[in-house]
């Protein structure tokens, strides 16, 4: 277990020693190799020494997820780099490695503590991430991922603390922080701390996975940071944030406070929602409507999980789903972004003319992602809807529609703009598809394509077992 | 020694008012650089029994916050030449008055959750929300890069007043989130500031405003 967090740590050293730059894009791939290898032979139930660490059925599944996505952008970044040859990629692949390696502490974490300082060592290696590019939008950008991210970040340690004060004042001095202790002495945590550190860590943990209204970080990150960096964050990091509130939850609910907890997660699931709605609405800047579209999912996911029931099955899918969606649209966004040196729709168009592949890709991932048969999305969305009506959410349920669709045709219009038409001769780099660049989405969409026709009966079990638990059994 | 718990935290919840009332960029960082210090002697205050452990954190505490951050920032401001008015987006006057509001709910708010006996009467939740507050005003309502970072500090100081109650417990949290929190935020911080710097040759974030829907 310890070799997933270790084999990432001394590849970023092995990257930071190497003086040539060639190389280090390969050893990103190596690595995300050895990475998938190992989550595959992982079993369910292996604990570390110290219990720290840990395989739980939520966890595996977002690790599982990471890794794939890590694995896929990491063969998409040779091309890239090969592309961006003309800039140092020392610190670019030593973050990238670093990020691999707290995202999946992340995953394994057991302790509250251990938990945040991942999520926390995670955000400080994105930054330098979205600053790639170098330049002044990027530098802003950076810049107000740091500053939210850092409000965030102090929002979920005091947070941490107040659920960490609730345990003591259960337990006195031999309070301990690890889950599975906070799960068995729930009776005994202090509810009004529980209560207020549950708001704390979600709006906290909310922040890194962008529920409005702490957003505003992600439209300028993901608009700035090359395609690739939005897969990751969009596909990686946003579920590892996911699942730190999915910990926080099993705890809130345990100690009975699980319909407070609900009600919140409703209510600011559906806010996200409303928010992407209004802003992907006529929105000129394709990257920057795909950072409301995870804006949109992220809210979807806290949705499913505050209505329950069956929807919590749905939502444990649609994270897999999603994530698989956003690198066939962010990689696609990129190549497109690359070709016409702009993602602005005033200046692209004609994209399937002149990257068949990619502008393809963007089409079919824009289907899939808002939810259209035979892709995945569509599957996990109807169940959350589903779960909506059987548990009785009938105004959750209406709105949600509603926001589905609204975003739809918001959605598709800028999509459709960058897709059709006639390319301008103005704005050509004279970039075009390569089969780095291109595979990575193939073997994404597939994913997604057989996520909505067939879930391999492992899966499924699977994501029953992680249901379950957060349905309160043990 | 407990005796000595309200005042310090009195001093620190003015030296708050202090940080968000002063018009000048230099006055700023001494009010939270002299918040920073006195809330690093507080653990020794309330400690019950102090140990090595404890004071070693202090000694690192002290350090970063009442000398090397104030110091780095006070040499930013020497080199960028901007002007040294805070310039905050929410006038001085109101975000006093807000703090003011916001101190006197936390007490409001502090009243609610239940304490251990030995923490009763010490002032401590109210004073670390109403810190936390503080800074959350700083990163908000003011223009400058600088502004910003003494924000976060003061963010940080008001975590680590509430830290103290779980330092016997738990000192593995307390100390590894104080710590790293602090030292690895600012290190962040500090490239970026540079950076912009160097890119808009000035510390105005007023100017990272491109990116905008």
């Amino acid at each position: 277990m310890y070799t997933l967090i270790i084999v990432p740590l001394v590849a970023a050293l092995i990257a930071f020693v190497l003086p040539s730059d060639r190389f280090r894009p390969h050893i990103v791939a190596v690595t995300a190799a050895i990475h998938l290898v190992c989550t595959f032979r992982l079993r369910v139930g292996d604990v570390s020494e110290w219990g720290w660490l840990a395989v739980d059925p939520l966890g595996y599944l977002t690790l599982g997820v990471l890794s794939i996505v890590f694995a896929l952008c990491s063969v998409y970044a040779i091309g890239y780099l090969r592309v961006r040859a003309d800039r140092p990629n020392r610190i670019f692949t030593v973050c990238l490695l670093a990020f691999l390696a707290m995202t999946t502490g992340v995953t394994l974490a057991q302790h509250l503590a251990l938990l945040w300082v991942a999520m926390e060592g995670a955000t400080l290696s994105t930054a330098m991430l979205i600053y790639f590019n170098r330049n002044a939008r990027s530098l802003e950008a950076a810049w107000k991922y740091l500053m939210i991210g850092s409000v965030g970040i102090a929002l979920a340690l005091l947070g941490s603390l107040f659920i960490g004060y609730a345990a003591f004042l259960g337990a006195g001095g031999k309070a301990s922080l690890l889950f599975q202790d906070l799960l068995t002495n729930s009776e005994a945590l202090s509810r009004p701390w529980i209560r207020a550190g549950f708001v704390l860590l979600l709006v906290g943990y909310g922040t890194k996975m962008g529920l409005a209204p702490l957003h505003t970080w992600k439209p300028d990150a993901y608009g700035e940071a090359p395609g690739l960096i939005g897969a990751l964050l969009a596909g990686g990091m946003t579920n590892c944030a996911f699942l730190a509130l999915l910990r926080i939850f099993r705890i809130t609910v345990a100690a009975g406070e699980g319909a407070f907890a609900r009600e919140l997660f409703i209510v600011i699931g559906l806010f996200s929602m409303a928010v992407a709605a209004v802003f992907m609405a006529g929105q000129r800047d394709f990257k920057r409507m795909l950072a409301y579209s995870s804006v949109e999912h992220m809210g979807i996911l806290v949705l499913g999980i505050g209505v329950g029931g069956l929807a919590t099955f749905g939502t444990l899918l649609h994270v897999v789903n999603n994530a698989f969606t956003k690198i066939v649209l962010f990689l696609s966004a990129g190549n497109i972004h690359r070709a016409y040196g702009s993602k602005r729709i005033e200046v692209v168009s004609g994209a399937l003319r002149r990257l068949p592949i990619s502008g393809a890709l963007f089409l079919t991932g824009f289907l899939a992602i808002t939810g259209s048969p035979p892709f995945g999305p569509f599957i996990s969305e109807f169940t959350i809807l589903n779960g909506a009506i059987q548990t009785g959410h009938f105004i959750s349920a209406a709105l949600f529609l509603i926001f589905l669709i609204v975003i739809f045709i918001g959605m598709g219009a800028t999509v459709l703009a960058v897709v059709q038409g006639v390319p301008s001769e103005k704005a050509d780099t004279g970039f075009r598809d390569s089969f780095w660049k291109t595979a990575p989405m193939f073997v994404s969409l597939a994913l997604v394509l057989m996520m909505g026709i067939w879930i391999p009966r492992q899966l499924y079990s699977f994501i029953e077992e992680a249901a379950r638990t957060l349905q309160g059994a043990p | 020694m407990t005796q000595a718990v309200p005042t310090i935290l009195i001093l620190s919840v003015i030296a708050n008012f202090l940080a968000l009332g002063s018009s000048n960029l230099r006055a700023l960082i001494r009010a939270v650089a002299i918040q920073g210090l006195l809330l690093s002697v507080f653990p020794l205050a309330f400690a019950h029994s102090p140990s090595l452990r404890l004071a070693m954190l202090v000694a690192v505490s002290a350090t970063v916050k009442g000398f090397v951050i104030p110091a780095t920032l006070f040499r930013a401001l020497r080199e960028v030449h901007i002007r040294h008015e805070a310039e905050p987006y929410l006038g001085l006057v109101p975000s006093v008055l807000l703090c003011a509001v916001g101190t006197g709910l936390a007490l409001l708010f502090a009243g609610y959750l239940p304490l251990a006996d030995e923490h009763r009467g010490l002032l401590i939740v109210p004073a670390a929300l109403s810190t936390f507050l503080t800074g959350f005003l700083l990163l908000t309502t003011r223009r400058k890069a600088i502004s910003q970072v003494t924000g976060y500090l003061t963010l940080e100081n008001g975590i680590f007043v509430f830290a103290q109650l779980l330092h016997e417990a738990m000192p593995f949290l307390v100390e590894v989130g104080v710590l790293l929190d602090l030292v690895v935020g600012i290190f962040v911080m500090g490239i970026v500031m540079n950076h912009i710097q160097r890119e808009f040759s000035s510390l105005d974030t007023e100017r990272l405003s491109e990116l905008r829907d």
